[in-house]
């Protein structure tokens, strides 16, 4: 079976809130999958459900063919987690953080020490190494906790929003280290709250919103439905105060334009998730 | 991975957490040898007119000493339990309850260290024990079983409480049980409803073992008593330990 993430039927209450409501998901091996949501949309329950951290209330769900609540120990062996909040000792030192790790997953000492100067020095983290992570910056932070997750090389790796938080630099480093993963068969489950990043990274993306799924297809199939560049329209302030989404072609931009005065103020920009949102749930077609 | 090698690199970690935060070790060790210096030059001709209070209150203070040291392990493992390397450590092949074993076996280890300096310390200010070898031993076994137990005991509260000030918090209130024992003045001294609390509590009878085995004061029925509640507060505190473990790990 091609499909290395399964998930059916899921749910999950904490307390009286339902987080998700009877979800399927599939993800095929060797892909990067994005689950794209706003804050509190269910995206990290999903994750912890998958790394067994948190058990479903109802529905099966299944990685690398293990079931996550029947086959706990198996699953954790199929994955590796880079958590929202980073999992790294701040008394230690990137080194010993990667040490240590690394002697928990199972490597003999020597093997730690040369697989954690290897990843020190893939992750830029090599002048830093004997710096206790409690000194590093959030995006050495992520570096480190990233380059934990990658000692060993399970065939599921599960990234729970990975570039929140970094600059830009270190957001586009990070997407050429999850490009390179993929590109050796590992599949990526990835969540993110910015459109932008799920089109640069993922084969697929699914959109998530109070626990359901509202879309779900290829970067490709979602923009065709949020459309291209919206026109924003601004008053003398600078505030804008109308919004034109158009298909991102010259005939298209031309025919917004035409509706404006010719004094107007007018500036482009990207679609957000703000304007998936909208897309899907005006249209309320099936999902693509 | 064996379960060996997972203990002993948790246990190494926990070392290494110990050495890093040299304030927790200097507090466990200065404040018990500042109690006992007060103690012995202030209070002690009030207590005692022969001026041999220090031979008295050692046992005690190294005992007050031993809480001191195990009440961090609370504060160590309510951090560990509140940032996200604990999830880290769930979803990794290991028996993730291995980083408290660690704790606790770092605590021990730093305790008895602090209990050796504390006894010389009190050895340069008068403390003159009159222990054979085998009564040393003795002493030392018994101190480390207590450090142990009361160490599993804070190890259980910081996974009870809901954050490292919490469990800081807690900690300290569980440190003013020695001054209701024998640590500091004979039970006899005390008023009679104080007397019950005090003859009654774990620390009393541990503490008169130790008394008895370096001073050669009578040990009675103290020594069975001091093993019984040490016993009973181990096994206590590791089963409360576990099932929090369990709890927590399945609560979300
Ligand atoms: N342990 C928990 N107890 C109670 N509610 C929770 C818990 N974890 C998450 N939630 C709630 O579930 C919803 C989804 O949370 P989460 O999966 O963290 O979303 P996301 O990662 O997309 O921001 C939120 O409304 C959140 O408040
Ligand atoms: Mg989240």
């Amino acid at each position: 079976m091609s499909d290395i993430i399964t998930l059916r039927g899921v749910s999950k209450s904490f307390g009286a809130t339902e987080v998700l409501h009877d979800l399927d998901l599939t993800v095929e091996r060797g892909t990067i999958f994005a689950l794209l949501g706003p804050n509190g949309a269910g995206k990290t329950t999903i994750v912890n459900i998958l790394s067994t951290l948190v058990a479903p209330d109802g529905g099966t769900a299944t990685v690398d063919g293990h079931d996550v609540v029947r086959d706990r120990e198996a699953v954790k062996r199929s994955i590796s987690l880079t958590g929202q909040s980073a999992a790294v000792d701040e008394v230690l030192t990137g080194e010993e953080n990667l040490r240590m790790m690394a002697r928990l997953s199972g490597l003999t000492t020597r093997e730690a020490k040369s697989r954690s100067r290897e990843l020190l020095d893939r992750f830029e983290l090599t002048d830093a190494a004997s710096k206790r992570a409690k000194t590093y910056s959030g995006g050495m932070r992520r570096r480190l906790d990233l380059a934990i997750s990658l000692l060993l090389t399970p065939p599921v790796i599960l990234l729970d929003e990975p570039t929140t938080g970094l600059d830009t630099r270190s957001r586009q480093e990070l997407w050429g280290v999850i490009r390179a993963l993929a590109d050796n068969g590992t599949t990526v489950l990835l969540t993110t709250q910015y459109l932008e990043e799920a089109d640069q990274l993922a084969d697929r993306v699914a959109v998530l919103d109070g626990g359901a799924i509202v879309a779900e297809g290829t970067p490709g199939e979602l923009k065709s439905r949020v459309g291209g560049e919206v026109l924003a329209v601004h008053d003398g302030d600078g505030e804008v105060t109308r919004e034109i989404p158009t298909d991102g072609t010259a005939a298209g931009l031309r025919a917004a334009l035409s509706t404006l005065a010719p004094t107007d103020a007018v500036s482009l920009r990207r679609p957000s998730l703000d304007d998936v949102f909208l897309a899907v749930t005006t249209q309320k077609g099936p999902s693509a | 991975m064996t379960a060996l090698a997972t203990e002993s690199t948790f246990i190494r970690r926990s070392i290494i957490h110990s050495i890093r935060t040299p304030d927790v070790l200097v507090t466990a060790i200065a404040l018990p040898v500042l109690l006992m210096l007060m103690f012995t030059f202030v209070f002690g001709g009030a207590f005692e007119s022969d001026g041999h209070y220090v031979d008295y209150v050692v046992p005690g203070i190294v005992l007050l000493c031993a809480g001191f040291g195990a009440a961090s392990t609370a504060v160590d493992v309510a951090q560990d339990m509140t940032t996200g390397i604990i999830d880290r450590f769930r979803t990794m092949p290991i028996r993730a309850s291995a980083v408290i074993t660690g704790h606790v076996v770092s605590s021990l280890l730093r305790n008895l260290v602090a209990t050796a300096i504390v006894v010389l310390v009190g050895v340069a200010v008068g403390f003159r024990p009159n222990a054979t070898p085998l009564e040393w031993v003795g002493a030392f076994g018994l101190i480390a079983l207590y450090i142990l137990a009361i160490t599993y005991l804070f190890a259980a509260i910081g996974l009870a409480a809901s954050s490292p000030e919490a469990a800081s918090g807690f900690g300290f209130i569980i440190m003013f049980v020695p001054y209701l024992s024998s640590a500091f003045v004979p039970v006899s001294t005390m008023p009679s409803w104080l007397q019950w609390i005090a003859g009654h509590q774990p620390l009393t009878p541990i503490i008169e073992t130790i008394r008895s085995l370096l001073m050669g004061t009578s040990m009675g029925d103290n020594g069975w008593l001091a093993l019984g509640w040490i016993a009973l507060i181990l096994v206590g505190a590791v089963i409360w330990t576990t099932l929090l473990f369990r709890a927590k790990a399945r609560r979300r």
